[in-house]
């Protein structure tokens, strides 16, 4: 089954620097499921970081190089839910590209909802023996509406969980906190340092709790908050990007 | 000293804060299950909010109406364009009827007037007599919620202070007999007061009416014995028709409490014979705030405090480390409208997870306002060594040869530097986490290497 | 220029400062009929509990009144001839130490065991917070759904002071354990007729 329009990948400026092998994997999976993929090389960032401390008026250069490396594209999809609502919601109006800057900000697609409901697959065919935990990102969960949240009244759903629920051997364990925050929050994991990493505590502690061996989510970027204290207090967890799972599944 | 150092203290006492963290997650927790047994619950959200909108949109006309009708069932109204004239207009109705001891009801309004302070300067005894605010009135400490004011405190504080101003048994922590304790303190105080003061949940246009809403009875108890009912209320707390009511006293208790309804839901249209009802409106930069267009939503609040008991961060930091009388998300977006220098780290308290926007009853976009206070307070701070460095990321970003660069220099010292060095104390990420490991390639390099 | 000096009202500069506001309008919306389709006395009961009262019937009352040996009882409800020991006094102070009130109960509120009261009901407005105990008497045939017929039911009724009063007093401030009895009363009976 080709899916016949031409994908452009967008990889978030820490995981081209930190986890290449969640890039690999997003782009690997994507091909499997029958994309033509192409990575502009000339990408840097989207902005985000510096627009969440405060400066989204400066990010106008880095928006205007964003909107030109992926103007010539069908779709861009990326792992990671914060950059894509960042681009859909807070990049600064770049004077003179208006009309390109609104088709990017209706073509651009985190990984799973590209898969649900775009490529329309329902779920991913393969095996997966391990029980996993999920981290709901915030920006993903309550931005792009990737889940539901455990505080609005409304029918229960996760896109995540949806293609992950035909993987043969995977106990999808529920959470005490299903989708509070991992405490990452950009330039605050640095300066409200002492409460980022509390929040990132109490996040393993429930995955732990219920005896989660792969710790998963969308955005590479609580993985890494989670992960690193995780490494620091040498508690047995793995931790994967869902783009890694459904890759490592397929294979 | 900013928010981060305050949350930093609180989270030093692991044991508190973790209790402090639970108990809001409870309420939380009751407020989700009581939600979900309504069908209806998102639609009446929409409902408040949309109400609120048309308040807010035509706020004079309803402040306009309101006084007339209220005026016209014999309700004194007052004007106050700020808090010392509200505390101004206050004092002289006890002036006026020589009265020296009052009692007080839940008002996060007189808190931010700072009344009671300035009563007590004019010679006026004030009592509190909500529990939650007489055992913070005891301690000489603002509350600390908008609804649990001593959330902060464990029954040991609390039994320990009551030995030494009602004294009760030393060392007696039950709760049910530190309650009646405070329950025939109080009773006296009620039974003297002349004037007793009390907050406005709800004005009604449309009647004139105001409501109040409690579960201890205390307003109550204070303003029937009295011979003069003050009410302190916001000029935002306006709605249009009485049967609005319905929409908002479904909403309020749920949202704050996880419960169904108040106790006690008191609708005052006249006073008794012979008795006085003054109700004060006040100003105090709600005018400033409803002319922010981005920030003006922020006045549709109606002070339930579930944003507080969902927002991670306020549970982990507790309400005094906000430094503003109204703490939590929602303080965050009201206060950098009062003072944006002395509340410029609120808005950067947060992770903008959404939550609070998620719970608020009346749908204020909190998440997306605390963003936007970012904004403004960076462009206040003018030109420092944060946006200096702003500019630098971002002419990094705009050109790809320069992001290359760097990248390449910030991985490779990494892979040089010693721990030692790395995870000093200099690198505030490392304090308590590993950085991630260094691989051999970039995803670029990879991709120009096996791909192009 | 010449200005004039006015001391302007505070009033007039909050009324000035709004209406100088450019405004977007936005309708008031209209509120839809959100009837519940559930049998309103089983849920009204459930309500009142989980308020911590409770709903009892007359022989319950006597009994109540009986064991407890209660000798200061003011009741206004009219459905009970001799369960009244004191005339209802002009002084609310007097009412001090009154250890039961009984009174009627205009309508119930399922959803969440309002009772809607006004000063026809209460006699003096600081009866059913003073008393030790309290009583309210309740037509079955009066339950209504939700606070929306609620106020429909209320309609235009012009009272001074109206009361949706759904349980005892109660405070959770100490530790969030629940404690029965702050300042008002120390218990909710409904008694349905």
């Amino acid at each position: 089954m080709k899916f016949n329009k031409n994908i452009a990948l967008f990889i978030p400026c820490y995981v081209d620097q930190f986890y290449p092998n969640v890039a690999i994997a997003t782009l690997e999976l994507l091909e499997k499921l029958g994309c033509q993929v192409t990575y502009p090389m000339g990408q840097t960032c989207c902005g985000q970081p510096m627009a969440n401390a405060g400066y989204e008026r400066d990010t106008v250069g880095t928006t205007k190089h964003f909107l030109k490396t992926f103007k010539d594209y069908d779709y861009i999809v990326a792992p990671s839910g914060s950059c894509v609502l960042h681009v859909k919601e807070h990049s600064p109006t770049v004077p003179g590209l208006e009309s390109e800057q609104h088709a990017t900000q209706h073509k651009i697609y985190e990984l799973t909802e590209f898969i649900a409901d775009i490529l329309k697959v329902d779920s991913i065919q393969g095996s997966y023996p391990h029980k996993v935990g999920y981290h709901a990102s915030c920006h993903g969960q309550r931005g792009l509406r990737l889940a539901s949240a455990s505080e609005l009244h409304e029918t229960p759903f996760n896109k995540a969980r949806q293609l992950l629920k035909h993987l043969e051997g995977l106990e999808w364990v529920e959470l005490t906190r299903k989708d509070e925050c991992c405490g990452f929050g950009g330039t605050f994991a640095v300066t409200e340092e002492a409460l980022s990493v509390q929040m990132g505590k109490d996040r393993l502690e429930d995955h732990l709790v219920h005896g989660v061996e792969v710790l998963t989510g969308g955005d590479m970027s609580c993985i890494m908050h989670l992960e690193g204290i995780a490494r620091r207090n040498k508690q047995p967890l793995q931790f994967k990007h869902i783009a890694e799972i459904l890759n490592e599944a397929i294979s | 000293m900013s928010h981060p150092a305050k949350a930093s203290e609180f989270l030093e006492d692991s044991a508190k804060s973790k209790w402090h963290d639970e108990t809001l997650w409870f309420v939380r927790d009751k407020r989700d299950t009581i939600s979900k047994a309504i069908p209806e619950w998102e639609q009446l959200r929409e409902l408040a909010s949309g109400i609120k909108d048309n308040v807010l949109a035509n706020l004079d006309n309803y402040l306009i109406e309101f006084e007339k009708n209220a005026k016209a069932n014999n309700i004194h109204v007052h004007w106050a364009k700020d808090a010392e004239e509200h505390n101004q207009i206050v004092l002289s109705i006890l002036q006026q009827h020589r009265c020296k001891a009052i009692v007080k009801s839940k008002s996060i309004l007189t808190e931010e007037c700072h009344l009671n302070p300035y009563l007590e300067e004019n010679g006026v005894e004030v009592v509190d007599t909500d529990l939650g605010e007489r055992i913070v009135q005891f301690l000489n400490q603002p509350p600390s919620h908008i609804v649990l004011p001593a959330i902060h405190l464990k029954k040991r504080d609390i039994s320990e202070i009551f030995h030494e101003k009602l004294q009760t048994e030393k060392g007696n922590e039950d709760p049910t007999y530190l309650t009646h304790a405070a329950r025939v303190h109080l009773r006296e105080k009620f039974l003297g007061a002349k004037v007793a003061i009390t907050g406005v949940n709800f004005g009604v246009a449309e009647t004139g009416e105001f409501v109040v809403c409690t579960n201890e009875g205390n307003a109550d108890m204070g303003v029937h014995l009295a011979d003069v009912h003050i009410a302190c209320m916001g000029i935002e707390k306006i709605i249009p028709r009485r049967k609005d009511l319905g929409v908002f006293l479904r909403l309020l208790a749920r949202s704050a409490t996880g419960q169904p309804i108040t106790n006690y839901n008191s609708h005052f249209r006249s006073p008794s014979p012979d008795k006085e009802i003054h109700i004060v409106l006040l100003d105090n930069g709600r005018t400033e705030q409803l002319g922010r267009e981005k920030f003006k939503n922020s006045l549709k609040c109606i002070r339930c405090g579930a944003c507080m008991n969902t927002c991670p961060i306020y549970r982990r930091s507790g309400g005094y480390s906000y430094g503003s009388v109204v703490p939590g998300p929602i303080g965050s977006i009201l206060s950098p409208g009062l003072d944006l220098k002395k509340h410029s780290s609120l808005p950067f308290a947060s992770t903008l997870c959404g939550s609070c926007s998620d719970v608020c009853p009346v749908k204020i976009n909190i998440h997306e306002q605390l963003y936007e206070w970012r904004q403004e307070i960076t462009k206040d701070q003018g030109t420092n060594a944060k946006s200096i460095s702003m500019k630098i990321a971002n002419g990094i970003f705009a050109v790809p040869f320069a992001y290359k660069v760097s990248g390449a220099m910030m991985r490779g010292a990494l892979k040089i530097l010693p721990d030692s060095i790395t995870y000093s104390g200099l690198n505030t990420w490392g304090k308590q986490r590993d950085l991630p490991e260094t691989p051999k390639e970039t995803f670029k390099e990879w991709y120009k290497k096996n791909r192009s | 220029m010449v200005q004039k000096e006015q001391v302007v009202s505070s009033r007039d500069n909050i009324l000035a400062k709004i209406k100088a506001i450019p405004m977007e309008q936005k309708p008031l919306p209209e509120i839809p009929d959100f009837e519940l389709k559930l049998e309103l006395i089983e849920l009204f009961i459930q309500s009142i509990k989980g308020n911590k009262g409770e709903v009892i019937d007359q022989k319950q009352l006597r009994e109540f009144l009986e064991i407890n040996r209660f000798t200061k009882i003011i009741d206004l409800s009219k459905n009970f001839p001799d369960l009244g020991t004191l005339e209802l006094v002009k002084d609310p102070h007097d009412l001090a130490d009154l250890e039961v009130a009984i009174i009627k109960g205009q309508f119930g509120v399922a959803e969440n065991g309002g009772i809607w009261l006004t000063d026809d009901n209460m006699g003096l407005r600081a009866l059913p917070f003073i008393t030790e105990h309290l009583v309210i008497v309740l037509e079955e045939k009066s339950l209504v759904s939700n606070m929306h017929t609620a106020y429909q039911k209320i309609g235009n009724q012009h009272s001074g002071f109206g009361l949706f009063l759904a349980g005892p007093s109660k405070t959770a401030d100490i530790e969030q354990s629940l404690v029965i009895g702050a300042h008002g009363a120390k218990s909710l009976r409904v008694v349905f007729i």
